[in-house]
C-alpha cells in the first residue's frame, strides 16, 4: 500500500512535512504524536474523542436473526466495548448497544478490505523468512508512524518569521532615524518649526497605513508549505532589505558621523524612507496578489483513479501555487475518493483471462518462443467471442435497481420518522419530562430509520464514512434546524466534496507535486504535472486561454424587419 | 386582373401542349415557374395585380420543350391537364407539372395582351 510514498518525494522534497490525512475507514487512533502546531491550532483531533461522552444515552437497535450468527463472534469482541443498555422507551426496538465510536456497520465482508486491524488475520502472504526481514504489515505500519508522527514542525515557520521580522525592521527603522539624533546630540540640532511637524504627522500616517496593510494582507497563517522557496515573496524580501540596508548605510555616514545639525532634513530623509516603503509594499500587493487574479489558463484536472474531472480557469501562477490553488478547489469540488466504487466485478474480468493455456513442448529457446506464444493468445482472445460486456451491462443494471430500491426505502423511512417529532411550540402545555433537547429527539427517532440506513449506505460502499455516531450528529443538527428529511438525506444520497468528510481541519494533508519542470517555473501552454497522494493521484494540464478577438456590431431596432418568404422559383 | 374572392374568375386563355424531353432520367419542360399561394406576390414581377397568387412562368430556356410550343416568360398558368393552377400552393405546382408518368402536359395560359389581341381581333 504505502511503500513507494518516500521514493515519489525523492524529486520535490516538502521543507515543512504535514500531517497525513488519516485514513477515514480507521476508527483507530491516528493522532499519536504531534509536534509543534504552531498557528494551526494545539488541538487534538476531534474525530474520535468527542465519542466517549455520554455513552449511556445510546439506544441501538437489534439486529435481526438472520445476521445474528455471523454477527456473534464481532458482538463477542466488542463485549469490552459495552456500555450501560438504556430501556428503549422510545420505540419499540431495544437492547444492543453499540460502542459509539464503531462505524455502523460491520457484518458484511466488504470491511475485509479496508479494515486495518483484520488484515493480519486474513492475510496469507508470507513474506520474508529471515530476521531481517520486515513484513508487509510492518511496513505499513512504519510507514504510517512516519506520516503521523510528525517532527516538530518549526520549519514551516521559518520564512515568515524571517520576513515578519525584516519588516518590522523595516518599519522601525524611520523612527530610530528620528529618534537617534534627538538622543544623541540634542542641543546643537536646529529647531524646526511647523514644516517637521506637518513631516511627523505625515510620517505617522504613513506608518500606520503601512502597519494596517502588511496587518491585512501578510499576517496571515501560511496554508500551504511548498516544496521550493517563493520566489516572488523571497525577492521582495531582498529588495527590502536592499533598501533599508542602503538607507541605514548612507544615514549612518552623513548623519552619525558628521552629527549633521539640520533636522529638517533628517526628517525629510525618514519621510522618504516610508515612501519607498509604501511602494514596495504596492508592488508586493501586485506580484503576491494580483497578478494571478486575472485568469490566463485553463487547467484540467483528472482523478488518476475514477476519472473525476474539472476544469478550472487559473491565472499566471508557478506550478507550486498554481498546486496549491487547485488543491484548495479539489477539496470542496471534487466528490470524495471511494475506493470501493473502482473495480468492475472480478466475476467479470476473470473469465477473459482463463482462456487458453500455452504449453511449450520441450522449446529451449523461451525467449522467441514468448513473444509468439502472447502473440498467438492474444490473437486467440480476439477472436474468442468475448461476452463479459453483457454480464457488466447486466450487472449494471441490476446494481442501479438494487440501490433505488434501498434508497426508496431509506426515503421513506426517513420521512416517516421525522413526522414522530415535532418542534415544541411556547404556547403549548407539556409535560417537562416530555420535553427532549436535539440529542434526545435524534435519538428517538433514529432507531426506526437506522435500519433502512445501513442498508443503503452499505449499497453504495459509504459505511466507511459515516458511523452511527456521525448520523446521529448529523440528524441533531437537522432537527435543530428545522430541516426537512429530504435536507437530511441530501449528504448521503450523494458524495459529497472531500471536504465534508474531514472531521477535524487542523489536521495537515500530504500532497507530492511531481513535474518534470522545476516547480517554481511559471505556468506555460502544455504544463503538465501530477499530485500525489497515497492512493491516487491529481493530474493536471495547463492550456492557454486563447486569444478573444471581439468585434461591434450596431444594430439598429429599426432595422428589424420582415417579409414574406421569397418568390422561389422552380424548373420543371 | 383582380380577383374577388367568391366570383368566377374569367380570362381568355391560350391551349398550350407541350412535350416532355427525356433528359437522362428526367423529363423536362424547359420552363421555371413562380408564385404561389404560399409564396409572397409583392414579389411577381409579371403580375398585373400584386396581390395575385398564381402560377407564373418566370424563365422560359432556350430551345426547350417550353419555347417550341409557344410559352412565352411572364405567362400565367390556369390549368394544367385540367388541374387547377391558380389556388395552388408553390409545390403542388410543381408536382403537377412533374409527373412521371405524363409526357404530355396540356396548359392553359394567360397573358395580358391576350385579351387586347382578342378584343382587336373581333373588331
Amino acid at each position: 500500500m504505502c511503500f513507494g510514498i518516500r521514493t515519489d518525494s525523492l524529486r520535490s522534497p516538502f521543507l515543512g512535512t504535514e500531517v497525513a490525512e488519516p485514513a477515514l475507514w480507521l476508527p483507530g487512533p491516528s493522532n499519536s504524536k504531534r509536534g509543534c502546531r504552531g498557528l494551526g491550532g494545539g488541538e487534538e483531533e476531534e474525530g474520535e474523542q468527542q465519542s466517549s461522552p455520554s455513552l449511556r444515552q445510546y439506544s441501538g437497535y437489534s439486529y435481526k436473526s438472520g445476521h445474528s450468527r455471523s454477527s456473534r463472534k464481532h458482538r463477542d469482541r466488542r463485549e469490552r466495548h459495552r456500555s450501560k443498555s438504556r430501556d428503549g422507551s422510545r420505540g419499540d426496538k431495544s437492547v444492543t448497544i453499540q460502542a459509539p465510536g464503531e462505524p455502523l456497520l460491520d457484518n458484511e465482508s466488504t470491511r475485509g478490505d479496508d479494515r486495518d486491524d483484520n488484515w493480519g488475520e486474513t492475510t496469507t502472504v508470507v513474506t520474508g523468512t529471515s530476521e531481517h526481514s520486515v513484513s508487509n504489515e510492518d511496513l505499513t505500519r512504519i510507514a504510517k508512524d512516519v506520516e503521523e508522527s510528525t517532527p516538530p514542525d518549526c520549519k514551516r515557520y521559518l520564512g515568515p518569521a524571517l520576513s515578519g521580522a525584516l519588516g518590522l525592521f523595516a518599519f522601525l527603522t524611520p523612527v530610530a532615524f528620528l529618534l537617534l539624533p534627538q538622543l544623541l546630540w540634542r542641543d546643537s540640532l536646529d529647531p524646526c518649526g511647523t514644516p517637521c511637524e506637518g513631516l511627523y504627522v505625515s510620517l505617522a500616517f504613513k506608518l500606520l497605513v503601512l502597519l494596517i496593510a502588511s496587518w491585512a494582507l501578510f499576517l496571515r497563517p501560511p496554508r500551504s508549505a511548498l516544496p521550493r522557496v517563493f520566489v516572488f515573496r523571497s525577492l521582495l524580501m531582498a529588495l527590502v532589505f536592499l533598501f533599508v540596508a542602503s538607507y541605514w548605510l548612507f544615514y549612518g555616514v552623513r548623519v552619525l558621523e558628521p552629527r549633521e545639525r539640520d533636522f529638517r532634513g533628517i526628517v525629510e530623509y525618514a519621510a522618504s524612507l516610508v515612501d519607498a516603503l509604501l511602494f514596495i509594499q504596492y508592488l508586493a500587493i501586485v506580484l503576491l496578489e494580483i497578478r494571478q487574479i486575472q485568469p490566463a489558463f485553463s487547467v484540467k484536472v483528472v482523478r488518476s483513479t475514477d476519472g473525476a474531472s474539472r476544469f478550472y480557469n487559473i491565472g499566471h501562477l508557478s506550478i507550486q501555487r498554481a498546486a496549491v490553488w487547485i488543491l484548495q478547489q479539489y477539496y470542496s469540488d471534487f466528490p470524495v475518493y471511494n475506493p470501493a466504487l473502482l473495480n468492475l466485478p472480478k466475476s467479470i474480468l476473470s473469465k477473459k483471462m482463463s482462456g487458453f493455456k500455452v504449453y511449450s513442448l520441450g522449446e529451449e529457446n523461451s525467449t522467441s518462443n514468448s513473444t509468439g506464444q502472447s502473440r498467438a493468445m492474444i490473437a486467440a482472445a480476439a477472436r474468442r467471442r468475448d461476452n463479459s460486456h453483457n454480464e457488466y451491462y447486466y450487472e449494471e443494471a441490476e446494481m442501479d435497481r438494487r440501490v433505488r430500491k434501498r434508497k426508496a426505502r431509506l426515503v421513506v423511512a426517513v420521512e416517516e420518522a421525522f413526522t414522530h417529532i415535532k418542534r415544541l411550540q411556547e404556547e403549548d402545555q407539556k409535560n417537562p419530562r416530555e420535553v427532549m433537547d436535539p440529542r434526545e429527539a435524534a435519538q428517538a427517532i433514529f432507531a426506526s430509520m437506522a435500519r433502512a440506513m445501513q442498508k443503503y449506505l452499505r449499497t453504495t460502499r459509504q459505511q466507511p464514512y459515516h458511523s452511527m455516531e456521525g448520523i446521529l450528529q448529523h440528524l441533531q443538527f437537522c432537527i435543530s434546524h428545522d430541516m426537512t428529511p429530504k435536507a437530511f438525506l441530501e449528504r448521503y444520497l450523494t458524495p459529497g466534496p472531500t471536504v465534508q468528510y474531514h472531521k477535524d481541519n487542523t489536521a495537515g494533508r500530504q500532497w507530492t507535486l511531481v513535474s518534470e519542470e522545476p516547480v517554481t517555473s511559471a505556468l506555460r501552454e502544455g504544463v503538465v504535472f501530477a499530485l500525489k497522494r497515497m492512493d491516487f493521484s491529481l493530474v493536471v494540464t495547463a492550456r492557454r486561454i486563447p486569444f478573444l478577438q471581439v468585434r461591434e456590431e450596431f444594430v439598429d431596432p429599426k432595422s428589424h424587419k420582415f417579409v414574406m418568404r421569397l418568390q422561389s422559383e422552380t424548373s420543371v | 386582373m383582380a380577383h374577388i374572392a367568391g366570383l368566377p374568375v374569367t380570362a381568355v386563355v391560350q391551349r398550350i401542349e407541350i412535350h416532355k424531353l427525356r433528359q437522362g432520367e428526367n423529363l423536362i419542360l424547359g420552363f421555371s415557374i413562380g408564385g404561389g399561394i404560399d409564396q409572397d406576390p409583392g414579389q411577381n414581377p409579371y403580375s398585373e395585380d400584386k396581390s395575385d397568387k398564381g402560377i407564373y412562368v418566370t424563365r422560359v430556356s432556350e430551345g426547350g420543350p417550353a419555347e417550341v410550343a409557344g410559352l412565352h416568360t411572364g405567362d400565367k398558368i390556369m390549368q394544367v391537364n385540367g388541374w387547377d393552377m391558380t389556388m395552388v400552393t408553390h409545390d403542388q405546382a410543381r408536382k403537377r407539372l412533374t409527373k412521371k408518368n405524363e409526357d404530355v402536359v396540356r396548359l392553359l395560359v394567360t397573358r395580358t395582351n391576350l385579351e387586347t389581341v382578342v378584343r382587336q381581333s373581333m373588331q
